[in-house]
């Protein structure tokens, strides 16, 4: 991908770049503007808060550079890739390997193991070029549960015998496993309690010092305090 | 295989409606495919016997007995006169013409009184179609030959003494036959053999009930028949001519009708299957939607996530075909040793390749049967998809 063209990605650019990025949604009764003329850069390793009332655009802008959606007009380029008009399999493929998803809900596959969650976008990128051997994704399983201080022995578990923290941690591995350049998290610590929240709060901020570039939905203010920047949205532009 | 397991796992979860549609399947496998079993046993057996009567005609009065009415009774109005036989003879040539009276009478064997099917032939044909097992072949006007499995039965030795019909003649055995198997002709394992003088004295018959031709070149056997037809159904047809070719045909055909029948059941017993099988597949795409949309984010392409539903069709096909592979095997064990009374033929490729065809429709029927809902999950909006509950 892109990453070999570009390997660091240092050398050129901002590692995201919004230009004049519009989205809209046709409904029936009538357009909706989520995304408004938005311009924007993210440098490697920054950590960005994106705060907003709900309906000002937080999550579409989450799902666009996510590669979930493309805009409906201007550019948006990740790593200097526009991705503005790629198919459907190269935005997967950028979202396999260049980002990583982390969900207020969690969302971990129910009927697999938390290793096995973790395992899966390694899977999923085998066998291709450059793609790790059964090997490697057993020793980058390990290394990225024990990096998120998930106890070994949880493993084995199924997603509905673990702790909300637990889980989110297991998500958090399974973003990070395919040493993407982008994290993107949608209120990570929402469906946790205070306690739990600043551990998870605490280890994201760890992922950013070792150098992961973090984009974070929230409206929690104490949490928007781990970031070193924020932007906040309203009706789809910057305030 | 992580994304196999996957399938294998939800189908475990549900396990109870996915049974249900399997069971559709291993209908249909198992009618497919023990059909197609018994339709080639049936074959080869009946090809193994054909060698052994190849080369035979079988002539019977038009709307007398049909080929397997050959014990029908001695009272049948529908006869072939001496002179017809005359006439098939001279048609026929070099060729050997053989004219058989057929009937039954209760006859006491031993201490058991019995209806047995009876052969009334000319003592000096009776070598030419017929072999001997023990004693001698017939030589005059009265005796008879048993047939093998009679003679088992009833006890029946050579000096053995029966008394056939009301009159009470005392006849005695002369000479045991061998095993014949099923025959086009005339199947004399479980009949007596008489002279056809005796038959004739005894019965008041003077036709024949069926004439046999014994063809000695089999590459004639076409022109023999036409002959035949030609000489004696000038004006309306007085005979039907059989070759044993035809009269395979005959049963192949009555065969054919019903396999179709069950076939069709196996059939539609699949698309059944296959309609429960995507409907199944259908809850479980809705179901796991938002599923969907996390693998979709987590970086699995359209086709990975099509590849996960098939497998999920895959396993269910797997699984149907399996028991119904197991189940048809047994099914075409009985049919096959009902009514074939042997498993001979049960137990070679050509038979046994039906049950795999039959597998082999049920895991196709599955994977069809999968193919829409798992492109609507591949299809989904993966946006959409995370945002379901």
């Amino acid at each position: 991908m892109e990453k070999g063209v570009n390997p660091s990605g240092k050398s050129g650019g901002p590692l995201i770049r919004l230009a004049d990025v519009t989205k809209v949604y046709p409904l029936p009764a009538g357009d909706v503007t989520a995304i408004d003329h938005l311009s924007l850069e993210v440098e490697h390793g920054d950590f960005v808060a994106v705060m907003g009332v709900s309906g000002s655009g937080k999550s579409t802008l989450l799902n666009l550079i996510g590669c979930l959606d493309v805009p409906t007009s201007g550019d948006l380029f990740l790593n200097g890739v526009n991705i503005r008009n790629l198919a459907d399999d190269p935005l997967t493929e950028l979202r396999r390997d260049t980002i990583g998803f982390v969900f207020q809900q969690f969302n971990l596959i129910p009927l697999l193991t938390a290793y096995e969650n973790v395992e899966f976008p390694l899977i999923l990128s085998q066998g291709r070029d450059g793609g790790p051997g059964p090997g490697e994704i057993a020793n980058r399983c390990r290394a990225v549960l024990s990096s998120v201080g998930l106890d070994e022995s949880l493993a084995t578990h199924t997603p509905s015998e673990l702790s909300g923290g637990q889980q989110q941690r297991v998500a958090i591995a399974r973003a990070l496993v395919n040493d993407p350049d982008i994290l993107l998290c949608d209120e990570p610590t929402g469906n946790l309690d205070t306690r739990t929240g600043t551990t998870i709060m605490e280890l994201l901020a760890e992922m950013n010092r070792a150098g992961k570039t973090i984009i974070m939905v929230t409206h929690d203010q104490r949490v928007a305090g781990y970031a070193r920047r924020r932007i906040e949205l309203v009706d789809g532009r910057l305030a | 295989m992580i994304l196999f397991d996957y399938a294998r796992r939800n189908i475990r979860l549900h396990w109870f409606r996915s049974f249900l549609a399997v069971i559709g399947i291993v209908i249909g496998v198992v009618a497919i495919s023990s059909m197609g079993v018994l339709g080639n046993s049936l074959v080869l057996s009946i090809s193994d016997s054909l060698t052994t009567v190849g080369d035979t005609i079988v002539v019977y009065p038009q709307s007398g007995a049909g080929p397997m009415g050959g014990g029908g009774g001695g009272t049948t109005s529908f006869q072939i006169t001496q002179r017809q036989v005359d006439q098939i003879t001279r048609a026929v040539g070099t060729n050997l013409v053989i004219p058989v009276h057929t009937g039954a009478d209760r006859v006491i064997m031993g201490k058991e009184n019995q209806a047995v099917s009876l052969y009334g032939m000319d003592p000096a044909d009776i070598p030419e179609i017929l072999e001997l097992e023990d004693g001698i072949f017939l030589r005059s006007t009265t005796g008879a030959m048993a047939g093998k499995r009679l003679a088992e039965e009833f006890d029946l030795n050579v000096g053995s003494t029966v008394v056939i019909g009301e009159d009470g003649e005392r006849v005695r055995i002369v000479g045991i036959l061998k095993e014949r198997g099923i025959g086009f002709d005339i199947n004399p394992d479980y009949a007596l053999v008489v002279s056809d003088r005796w038959f004739e004295s005894t019965y008041g018959e003077e036709g024949y009930n069926m004439v046999v031709v014994k063809v000695e070149d089999l590459e004639e056997i076409d022109a023999v028949k036409t002959a035949i037809e030609d000489a004696l159904n000038r004006r309306t047809d007085v005979v039907t001519v059989l070759d044993t070719r035809a009269i395979l045909q005959t049963i192949l055909d009555a065969f054919n009708n019903i396999s179709t029948f069950t076939t069709a059941i196996g059939g539609i017993s699949l698309i059944v299957a296959g309609v429960s099988i995507l409907n199944v597949m259908m809850m479980s795409v809705t179901e796991r939607t938002r599923e969907i949309g996390i693998i979709r984010s987590i970086g699995a392409k359209r086709r990975e996530v099509m590849r996960i539903f098939l497998y999920e069709a895959l396993v269910l096909g797997l699984i149907g075909a399996g028991i119904g592979g197991v189940l048809s095997f047994g099914g075409a064990f009985l049919a096959v040793s009902v009514m074939l009374q042997s498993t001979t033929y049960l137990f070679v490729p050509s038979s046994l390749v039906y049950i795999l065809y039959g597998m082999l429709f049920g895991i196709g029927t599955s994977l069809l049967s999968g193919l829409y809902p798992a492109w609507r999950a591949a299809n989904l909006n993966p946006i959409e998809a995370l945002r379901h509950d």
